[in-house]
């Protein structure tokens, strides 16, 4: 069994687009588990019209609750907090409680520790949801984290471990990951132990910029990598430089895609471009599948 | 005024609408300190189009526990306040692990021997300067190093009352990055795309935004033409007021991917994104 995930540092590139058509072509001759892996703000299931088997809680950060009745405002947590999460009395009186602000508490429980009155108890708020779904492709395992909830990190490597508990119980070949932006937590959640991550950037200075940064992070934890420009027209130029650029570093450019329209006509249609289309978008994805097995050994 | 620049999807045009509105707001001699701050510390972008003078460098660190094995007793207590597996306590030596650690400094203060101290562990850096009469500042997460928000944190504290409008382009998504992007904001700014990614993802932004930390919206559609009218059924149902539509035009894209402002390329979008301010202006204070 396989793990591949999709990255791309910049957003917008094409991430799920690519992840959502790479499972509708592998599908067709393996047997795959996909994971939403951009539990923040997750698309793929957009694409691959999943049914939702089982549903799950997520919990995993805590927030500081103080109790009126028993805070004497001495100010202990105003002091020993490191995030300004704690919410000061109004001025006028100096015997009314302390509270805390949820969204800027991180959890770290200082000022349960260090209150005096023991008036500041810990709470296990849920932080998501995640699915185990049906698709047309194979099943998908995806996440939803609320909004302005922590730990996305976390969530990620919560769906990762059910999907390769599925992919080994059901003997699939590939785990398809569809990453998120960036490179900070979740990003590094995504990729730690694939065998292979395939970045999706565009022929843009900020998409050089940041396929820097993330072919960084692959470097940084040792994950062979692949390349693939997508709205390669765009900026004919960039795209060779691109091409120099990953060549020197020895990274295969494994797709280059042109900009084209029917990629936003097959998401409106909520499906892979590739079962969309069969123009030069199509040809040139299947392309991309063909080199990414040959990368990692299974085609 | 303090404005964040959001969307929840990426690549919807954060970054084109925080640095053009600046060009232009700098253009039209707005009388009053202007402060951009890129907040996007993983991938920060804004500087390839303002192409700033950096003046100065900081780096950015977490007060990380360092524990003096002599005076270690090995009573634990560090691994069970820590809320974040970042430091453990073996039979004979204490490990933190800096990349789990958030700075919290809870295990210090709760040590019975006072055998942990506090050294700095650097996770980025930040780096300020100007864009003509424009402060410019932006962070930068270290490869390799998971947590952003303290970086976010430090930048804005180069918010300062003397400013009469500080712009913040913030990150993709909706986790702890973003949220710290927006607190504090008189106006939340969501750029979106008129497709189903750029309305999951909006609706999305606007939960952390007007739902979660109370704060005013408004959108701005980018890649006007595109896509399905989702977007635009969605903000009259919610009564979020569309302040600029910017079409899909390939003469946008092209001066976007050499790193051109679209404000230089095509300069009546000075005016337009002008109007833009004085919409959002409006907005904040109704």
């Amino acid at each position: 069994m396989k793990q591949l995930v999709i990255l791309s540092g910049k957003g917008g590139t094409g991430k799920t687009t690519v992840a959502a058509a790479l499972a509708h072509l592998a599908c067709q001759d393996s047997s795959i588990v996909l994971v939403d892996a951009d539990v923040d703000a997750a698309n793929l299931e957009l694409v691959l019209s999943p049914q939702v088997r089982e549903e799950n809680a997520f919990f995993s950060s805590k927030v500081a609750v103080t109790d009126p009745e028993l805070c004497t405002a001495c100010g202990t947590c105003e002091e020993v907090c490191r995030f300004d999460a704690v919410i000061a009395p109004d001025e006028r009186s100096d015997s009314d409680p302390y509270s805390i602000d949820p969204v800027a508490c991180e959890g770290c429980a200082v000022c349960h520790y260090q209150c005096p009155a023991e008036a500041i108890r810990m709470e296990e708020p849920q932080d998501g949801l995640w699915f185990r779904s049906d698709t047309p492709f194979g099943p998908l395992v995806h996440a939803h984290l609320f909004a302005g909830h922590e730990n996305s990190g976390k969530l990620v490597s919560e769906v990762r471990a059910q999907a390769r508990k599925m992919a080994s119980a059901g003997e699939h070949d590939y785990i398809i990951i569809d990453g998120p932006p960036g490179i900070g937590c979740a990003v590094i959640a995504a990729a730690t132990g694939v065998n292979l991550v395939l970045v999706v950037i565009e022929p843009t200075v900020s998409g050089v910029h940041d396929l820097e940064r993330v072919l960084g992070v692959t470097e940084h934890f040792n994950i062979p990598a692949l390349v693939c420009i997508n709205k390669s027209d765009i900026n004919l130029e960039t795209t060779l430089q691109i091409s120099d650029y990953c060549a020197r570093l020895n990274i295969d450019v494994v797709g280059i895609i042109p900009f084209d329209t029917v990629v936003t006509e097959a998401m409106v249609h909520g499906r892979p471009v590739t079962a969309h289309e069969d123009g030069p978008v199509t040809e040139e994805l299947r392309r991309v599948w063909e080199r990414v097995q040959a990368s990692l050994g299974t085609s | 005024m303090i404005l964040t620049i959001a969307s929840g999807k990426g690549g919807t045009g954060k970054t084109t609408v925080a640095v053009n509105l600046a060009l232009s707001l700098m253009s039209q001699r707005h009388d009053g300190k202007l402060l951009f701050l890129d907040c996007d510390v993983e991938e920060p972008n804004a500087h390839l189009f303002l192409k700033p003078v950096i003046t100065r460098r900081e780096e950015v660190s977490v007060m990380i526990p360092q524990v003096d094995p002599i005076r270690c007793a090995h009573h634990a207590r560090c691994t069970v306040v820590c809320q974040f597996h970042a430091i453990a306590a073996l039979p004979n030596v204490t490990l933190v692990f800096p990349e789990l650690c958030h700075g919290c400094g809870g295990c210090t203060l709760e040590c019975p021997e006072q055998a942990i101290g506090e050294v700095p562990h650097t996770i980025g850096m930040i780096e300020e300067g100007r864009v003509g009469p424009i402060d410019f500042a932006h962070g930068i997460l270290n490869v390799g190093e998971p947590m952003a928000t303290p970086i976010i944190r430090q930048l804005k504290g180069r918010i300062r009352n003397d400013y009469d409008v500080a712009i913040l382009d913030a990150p993709p998504g909706t986790a702890c990055p973003v949220v710290e992007s927006m607190r504090g904001a008189d106006l939340v700014l969501m750029v979106t795309e008129p497709t189903p990614f750029g309305l999951h993802d909006l609706r999305l932004a606007v939960q952390v935004a007007r739902d979660e930390l109370a704060l005013p919206v408004a959108v701005v559609v980018n890649h006007d033409g595109v896509g399905d009218t989702g977007v635009d059924e969605y903000c009259t149902a919610e009564g979020i007021p569309i302040l600029m539509r910017i079409p899909l035009d390939r003469r946008i894209a092209v001066a976007y991917s050499k790193g051109t402002p679209l404000v230089e390329a095509l300069p009546e979008y000075r005016d337009q994104l002008c109007q833009l301010f004085a919409s959002i202006k409006q907005e904040a204070s109704a």
